[in-house]
């Protein structure tokens, strides 16, 4: 074995184009290109197949005849679709909208410099943690009259107490609503507590000194540097209640009758249940093309923003 | 010396070989089917050991969940990936798509052998053959209209089993002035379509079943008679608790059970429910035909499907079909589970007063022509229009559309689900 010096910066061009060098070079690639060529398959393979699906006859089992437009007329003569669609409108409107309300107020009283707020933020964070399915149950077993608040409440001696939402067919969406802002709010909170954290101390303590007062401090100089935030909370919230299944599932089962029908429930049932697999198919490209309607405006200005 | 070693050593390996090869020639069946509470596994060890004193290693796949649907998902993946089952647990209209899609097995053979053309009923002869062949050995046979009525409740009330709807109404209201909850009920779509059912053979007889839920002549599902329906249905939902909704049926069930409630209408596999808690028919529970039902019978069977395994499977296949008819199992199983056997020619020496009834009144309306199979069991529709039929059902029974929108909707309902 012969001691090898170091290697000078200027490497001869012959050497450069090694083997080892070469394998170097493609490193990167080659560890990369089987979970590239997983996602192509079963990501984009699979929008595809599902695409073509929704163009046949397929009914119980995926068949390849075509059938043109036909899965999309059935899909919109279906009076469960809009249904569904006006409970997505609902749900998503106040669930996006709560969850970044409330969790732009917490995140702000934490910022107060309190104590214990190492207590506290793992608090508000924890219902994270849990997964739609127990947080569904646990909002199922205390919503319900006979079991939860309303059972408690009576059994105090408060009998006039009334809450019966989770089976009021016209009030059940809402507690869709309320178990879904309470799992995913502490998590809102914490992303808009990472962006208080990190506005630069310089500009407060300067407005500070020109007696601004610290309502218009958060008004004016905060919240609009929380800008990236609002918009990271947004997309994160709006495709998880485009493609909220389980919450429902586990809480209202779709229920009472079909007023808590989701596109993602009405996709299932249709694919799996009913045998209109490609009616099915239809209203998954629906909700692709619902989520791709979110995603491609903040890609672009993501990218507008990189390239200036 | 060495030779020696050698031979010994050979033998050895033909030996090893050998039984490995009669190891994998030993004829096996694969179930799928979603039995998987406790008396139902119980009353399927019956099967499985007939088949394994013939020889036949039974390769158990239980999908429990939705009733089945999850099952549907497995046999769904099983059978495009061209690796179907030897048998699988099937309801109703499924048994036809599924025949439709050429993957059914041929058991006419041993149809024939056995004579099962004679002792099955026409109506359930329908869906076990497809395009005039056996592709299907039914288990058992549950019909759907029959009301459970808490025999302590009913003595007070009176004591006389309703026999029409007025009659149950008042039945009912009695429950109620009793402090009880009338009607034990469960809000999911299947429960709502099971009372919607028996509501409309009560009414409109089953003339009018066959018309409206067989036939689908949009006249019937909209007429006057359908309105008397929904009108019922509404009456009916008065007397429910204010948690029924999303409430699993076995949960209705104990309600009565535990006298907390009066009354449930239900299919026979809630009988399970009360021969589990140690309960007696007629002393601590009544079990009657829906009231206004008496002569018909609505029906829901389990059937395995044979799937077309081809080859040496095959012939285990075939044990297992027959054992599934062989009267023996039909009555070990059909005493558990609470339903009556599939094939007419059974003993009812076995089976309690219910169980009696039932097969008393399946022989019946076998022969009259009242034998008819169940919407909300996948017996009288295929499944797309089922589900249509049942979003009605149950937006109407949960107040989201009036009774007059009920009758528009219905027959537009079914019209875009074919």
């Amino acid at each position: 074995m012969t001691t090898i010096e170091p290697v000078p910066v200027v490497v001869p061009q012959r050497q450069g184009r090694s083997f080892a060098d070469g394998l170097r070079n493609a490193l990167p690639k080659i560890v990369l290109a089987p979970s590239f060529a997983v996602i192509l398959l079963f990501v984009y393979g699979f929008i595809l197949w599902t695409v073509y699906l929704s163009f046949t006859t397929s009914r119980i089992l995926p068949v390849y005849k075509w059938g043109g437009f036909d899965a999309y007329y059935r899909l919109w003569s279906q009076p469960n679709w809009y249904v569904a669609m006006q409970n997505l409108a609902i749900f998503g409107v106040l669930y996006i909208g709560i969850c970044i309300a409330l969790g732009l107020a917490i995140a702000i009283l934490m910022d107060q410099r309190i104590r214990a707020e190492g207590v506290l933020r793992p608090i508000f964070l924890y219902p994270m943690a849990l997964s739609f399915v127990v947080t569904g149950t646990a909002w199922k077993w205390f919503l319900n009259p006979g079991l939860g608040l309303e059972n408690t409440m009576h059994n105090l001696g408060w009998t006039s107490f009334k809450f019966d939402w989770l089976v009021n067919p016209k009030m059940a969406i809402y507690t869709v609503v309320i178990a879904g802002v309470w799992q995913a709010s502490g998590f809102v909170m914490a992303m808009f507590l990472a962006g208080l954290r990190g506005i630069d101390g310089e500009i407060i303590k300067a407005a500070q000194i020109d007696g601004a007062s610290s309502v218009s401090i958060y008004r004016r100089i905060i919240i609009p540097l929380l800008r990236p935030v609002f918009l990271s909370a947004f997309i994160v919230l709006a495709h998880m209640a485009i493609k909220s299944y389980d919450l429902v599932i586990a809480l209202t089962g779709g229920g009472p009758g079909n007023a808590t029908e989701l596109p993602s429930t009405f996709m299932y049932s249709y694919t799996f249940t009913r045998n209109q697999m490609n009616v099915g198919s239809a209203s998954a490209v629906m909700m692709l093309m619902g989520i791709t309607a979110i995603i491609v405006p903040y890609l672009y200005s993501e990218l507008r923003e990189r390239k200036q | 010396m060495k030779i020696r070693m050698i031979a010994k050593l050979a033998a050895g390996a033909a030996l090893i070989a050998m039984t490995a090869g009669a190891a994998k020639a030993a004829e096996q069946v694969e179930v799928l089917h979603w039995w998987t509470s406790g008396g139902e596994a119980a009353a399927l060890n019956v099967l499985k050991e007939n088949l394994q004193k013939q020889g036949v290693a039974w390769k158990d796949m239980p999908v429990a969940g939705g009733a089945g649907s999850a099952a549907m998902t497995a046999l769904r993946a099983r059978v495009t990936a061209g690796d179907p089952p030897t048998a699988v647990q099937l309801l109703g209209f499924d048994l036809r798509d599924w025949a439709q899609m050429g993957v059914a097995a041929n058991l006419d053979d041993l149809a024939k052998k056995e004579g099962w053309d004679k002792v099955i009923p026409a109506a359930l002869q329908n869906f076990s053959k497809f395009d005039g062949h056996w592709i299907a050995a039914p288990v058992n046979i549950h019909s759907t209209n029959w009301l459970w009525i808490n025999k302590a409740a009913l003595d007070k009330a009176g004591g006389k089993a309703p026999t029409n709807l007025a009659e149950l109404i008042t039945m009912l209201d009695a429950f109620k002035g009793q402090g009880l909850t009338a009607l034990a009920h469960g809000g999911v779509p299947w429960q709502d379509g099971t009372l919607w059912e028996a509501v409309v053979l009560s009414t409109g007889g089953p003339d009018f079943y066959k018309k409206a839920v067989l036939d689908l002549d949009p006249a019937a599902l909209s007429g006057d008679t359908m309105k008397k329906v929904f009108d019922t249905m509404s009456k009916l939902r008065t007397y429910f608790d204010p948690n029924f909704s999303g409430r699993e049926w076995n949960l209705s069930t104990a309600l009565v059970i535990e006298g907390k409630a009066g009354a449930q209408e239900m299919g026979d596999w809630s009988k399970g429910e009360w021969l589990r808690a140690n309960k007696k028919p007629g002393t601590d529970f009544v079990c009657i035909r829906f009231p206004g039902t008496q002569g018909s019978v609505l029906f829901n069977a389990d059937q395995f499907m044979m799937f077309d395994v081809g080859g040496d499977a095959e012939k285990a296949q075939l044990k297992m079909a027959s054992a599934v008819e062989d009267p023996a199992f039909q009555i070990a199983f059909n005493t558990v589970k609470g339903s009556v056997p599939a094939r007419t020619d059974v003993s009812n020496e076995k089976f309690d007063d219910c169980g009696k009834k039932g097969m008393a009144d399946l022989a019946e309306a076998s022969s009259k022509g009242t034998l008819m199979g169940s919407l909300a069991h996948g017996y009288a529709q295929p499944a797309a229009i089922k589900e249509a039929m049942l979003d009605v059902i149950t937006q109407h029974l949960n107040g989201q559309l009036t009774t007059e929108a009920a009758l528009k909707r219905l027959p537009e309902a079914v019209k875009a689900a074919k």
